[in-house]
Formats: C-alpha cells, structure tokens, sequence
C-alpha cells in the first residue's frame, strides 16, 4: 500500500454508552478513493465524521483511539479542531448550500478563514467551480441564489465550496444518494478527476457505485470493519463470508 | 351515510363558531374604542399637555413617557434576551445548569406583573438607588419581557437548519464564526419579531411601572431619563377610575385607549411585515 495519508488506530466510539465503532484500525492511502459500504446503522457515516471530528458536536458522544492525519494525532488536547476541518473538508449527504449567492457560497471558507485579497478570492472560486465541474453552468450567474441550482448542481456547488478552502482529504457522506442518475454519474466523473490532488474517503450505500469510483473498499458491520482490502479484491474474492454475503445482495 | 356527513357539518360549524368568536370579541372591543374614542383624537390632543385638572387638553406627556420607557426596555431586553437564546440554543450542553436556567425561564413568564412591580422597587429604585424614574420603569418592563424575548428568539434559531451549521464548521469556521456569519443572519429577524410582540406587550402594562416611575401627572415633560413620567396605560387607569370626575374625562379616557391599541398594533403589524419578510428569505 502506498504511504497512509490517515492511519486509524484503536478507535472506538460512543453515543451515550452504545458503542458506534469498535476497535477500528485502517490506514487510508494518499490520493486514492477509499469507499466504506455497510448495511444502514454500521457506523459507516459515525467512522467519516471521526474523521475530521465533526462528531464533536454530538452530545454525550465520546471517542475513544487514535486518527493520526500526517503522523499527528487530531484527537490530541493540543490539536485544534477547526485546523482539522480545513484540511479534511466535508461534503454531507443532502446537498447543504448556504442561503447566498453561488459566489457567497464558495467564498464562505475563504472569509472565514481571513482571506481579503480580492483578487485571491475571485481565483479561487473560478478554480474551486472548474475542478467541481460546474463552471461552465454557472459562470454567468455566479451572484443568483445557490438554491435556483437543481439537485446535483446545489451539490456540486457544496464540493466546490470544500475545494475552495484547499482541503487535504475530502469526505463525502454518500454524495449521490439524493441525486439522479445523470448527476450521480456526473459526480462519479469528478470523484474521479480529484482523487489526483486529494484524497477521497466516500460512504456509499450503492455496491455498484463503491466498485466503480473506489481504489479500495472497507466493509463494516454493526460497528466494526469486517474486510478492507482493494477493492478489485474484495468484489472478486472477498476472504470472508459476511462481505461475499453483502456484496452479492444476500442481505443489506 | 347521511348522518356522518351531517356530524361533520355540525362539527366543523362548532369549530368555526369558536373561531369567528375571537375575531368577534376583538371587533366589538375595537368599535367600541374606536367609536368613542376618535371623536377626541386630533392633532391638538396627540401634541398638547393636560390641562384643567387633566379634564382637558392632550396626551402627550403620555405618549413620550411610553415611548421613552418602551425605548428603556428594549434596550435592556433585546441583548439580554438574544444573548440568552444563543447561549441556550447554541452552545449550552444539557445539563442541570440549562435545565435550571430554564426552568427560571418557564417561571418567570408565570410571576403577575405587579410582581414585577414590586420586584422593580426594590431592585431598581431602592437598591440600585436610581429612583422611581423612567430608567427603573424601562428596566422593570424589561425584565418581565425576558421570557418571550428568550423563547421566541429561540425559537427563530432553532428554525435554523443544522445544516448550515455543519457546513459552516466543516469548513474549518469556529463556533462563533458560525453563528454570526451562518445563523444570526437567517434568525434575526425572527428574534426580532418575538422582541417586538413582548415590547408591544409591555407597553401595555400598567402594575409594573406603577411603583417603580409612572406618575399621576406631572406639569412639564421628563428632562431626564432619571425623572418620572406619565405612561398612557397608566394615565388610562387614572382617567377611568381615580380621577375626581370620571364621568366629565370619560372621552379622554377612550381617546387614551385608542392611542395605546393604536401603538400596540402597529408594533404588532411590524413585527408581522418581519415576519413575512423572513419567510419570503427563507423560501428563496
């Protein structure tokens, strides 16, 4: 495997005192697609949001390991969470623009995070919009509102808001799910073009889907990874039966 | 068959009959006010002080005195009142303190106003020693606005959708910067509007300011926001039943009362153009 972009070591994770994830190890690679499937309630989304600690905000939640992102620790009591979340942006499962313009939309992380230049700020937004593959549909009406988008417009919007602030790692909670086929294939596309400047970790509900955009495939179940290998291996030969049963519809 | 549809019709008639009954009890108390009241109501009444014995002559020193006091009291509610839905909504963990803060909420609401009154006194004018003036007034007002403040500016936050949290933090935004750049702005006027239906409530009020600087009546208009003043809900409750001739100011009394719905409405009808307003933000 090539060098780990975030290795995950020992990691549980709770709500109250049910447990989401347990003992969960995985080395994630840099610049890969890495898709994570698993039966609803698997801790799929619980595992991505561990990722850049946006868990934090859930009460009484609690973790419990290590995810070490570029040899440090991010849950260390010196790290500081909004720096995690600039570096391993997010993009949610339903499409999440903010009420402004597209323009306001995609500069939001940039004025948040004190950028001025002006000039910078234009830049990054045309770039942010051309690498999520929605420049040319909305390049003349960058000030109208981002909600007159259609479905897979308003999400492609929301992975260039998270480009825009130059992220390391992109998260992705099952970005296609509310989407049609036409816009799924278009993200899929995308997911695909980025993967050479970021690494992705994408939650997918949809088999088919994690076989064709993802470089490796991790299986969870009831809160633990059960299989995670390349995925060519594990749709092929999978060495477990529960991830054979899975994949080929026996249950789920 | 027959007999279901004719109990529905007879239900929904009932329901209806309580309905139009509301509509019904604000109309008969607006024409009357209105019918008796407007025959008084000019310029010369809305800009010219007491005279005779308050048996004739304007309102005016009463309309400064509730503008003035309502003025005190959203100053001293709207900033206490949002920062306390902000800190609830937003940041407040559930724990025993948020559930003690509101439970105090939830009571305060409940305590009468001439509670409040007396509460004013003492706090205000006597231990702050500020006086019975309209500074103690304002504040008293203020404080028994609190609990609407609070829940309706909550409220608004809570219409909020979390998503535009979550994806204001995931871009690497701090709290506040989520909530000043990312929720304030889709809450405010909401917050607004629920401050604005309280004040106009205090406005209203008599008990509170009765203690605490509302005065009988006073020759010349307040210098100061530490004199007394007179206040058109109070100044009603004077020309309607302490007055040495109740009889004689009976159209003052109603020309007062027109003036005092008169404001509350409009207050209300602001807060309901913000409301409107917000919606038409939301759906765009």
């Amino acid at each position: 495997m090539d060098s780990p972009k975030i290795m995950v070591r020992n990691f549980n994770f709770y709500y109250g005192a049910s447990k989401a994830l347990k003992n969960i190890n995985i080395d994630i690679p840099e610049n890969r697609v890495t898709g994570i499937i698993g039966p609803s309630g698997c801790g799929k989304s619980t595992f991505l949001r561990s990722l850049n600690r946006m868990n934090d905000v859930i009460v009484n939640a609690r973790a419990e390991g290590r995810v070490v992102l570029d040899g440090r620790n991010i849950y260390d009591e010196d790290v500081d969470v909004v720096d995690i979340r600039r570096k391993v942006g997010m993009v949610f499962q339903k499409s999440n623009p903010f009420p402004k313009s597209i323009f306001e939309n995609v500069a939001y992380g940039l004025k948040i995070n004190g950028v001025k230049d002006k000039y910078y700020i234009n830049e990054t937004i045309e770039k942010s919009l051309r690498d999520a593959a929605i420049w040319e549909e909305v390049k003349d009406r960058l000030h109208k509102s981002a909600f007159e988008l259609s479905g897979g417009q308003q999400q492609r919007i929301c992975i260039a808001r998270a480009l825009a602030v130059q992220p390391e790692v992109l998260l992705m909670d099952e970005p296609a799910s509310a989407l049609d086929p036409t816009a799924t294939l278009k993200i899929e596309e995308l997911i695909q073009a980025l993967k050479k400047k970021y690494t992705i970790v994408i939650v997918t509900h949809n088999m088919q889907q994690a076989a064709r955009i993802s470089d490796f495939t991790a299986f969870f179940m009831l809160g633990e990874l059960v299989e995670y290998n390349l995925t060519g291996i594990m749709f092929t030969k999978p060495s477990k039966k529960i991830t054979e049963d899975y994949i080929t519809g026996r249950f789920g | 068959m027959k007999k279901k549809q004719f109990t529905q019709i007879l239900g929904f008639s009932l329901l209806r009959t309580c309905a139009c009954a509301v509509i019904l009890v604000l109309a008969v108390i607006l024409y009357d006010i209105a019918s008796k009241g407007a025959v008084v109501i000019n310029w010369k009444f809305l800009t010219t002080m007491p005279a005779d014995g308050m048996t004739k002559g304007g309102i005016l020193p009463a309309i400064i005195g509730t503008f003035l006091v309502t003025v005190i009291t959203a100053i001293l509610a709207i900033p206490l009142g949002m920062g306390c839905a902000i800190y609830l909504n937003e940041y407040a963990k559930d724990g025993l303190i948020t559930r003690f803060i509101r439970m105090a909420i939830r009571n305060l609401s409940g305590v009468p106003s001439i509670v409040y009154g007396l509460f004013g006194v003492i706090l205000f004018v006597q231990l702050m020693n500020i006086g019975t003036c309209i500074l103690a007034a304002g504040f008293t007002l203020g404080l028994m606005t609190l609990p609407w403040t609070i829940t309706a500016s909550e409220e608004a936050l809570k219409n909020v959708p979390n998503s535009y949290r979550e994806g204001s933090l995931a871009l690497g935004a701090t709290k506040w910067q989520t909530i000043k750049t990312n929720v304030l702005p889709y809450a405010v006027s909401g917050m607004l509007t629920g401050t604005i239906l309280g004040l106009s409530r205090a406005a209203g009020e008599t008990a509170p300011i009765l203690f605490t600087g509302a005065a009988f009546y006073l020759p010349h208009l307040p210098k100061s926001l530490f004199d007394q003043f007179m206040a058109l809900p109070y100044h009603l409750y004077i020309m309607s039943t302490q007055h040495h001739s109740i009889s004689k100011v009976r159209p003052i009394a109603y020309g007062t009362a027109l003036v005092l719905i008169a404001l509350v409405f409009t207050m209300n009808l602001f807060a309901v153009i913000l409301r409107y307003k917000l919606r038409k933000v939301k759906m765009e």
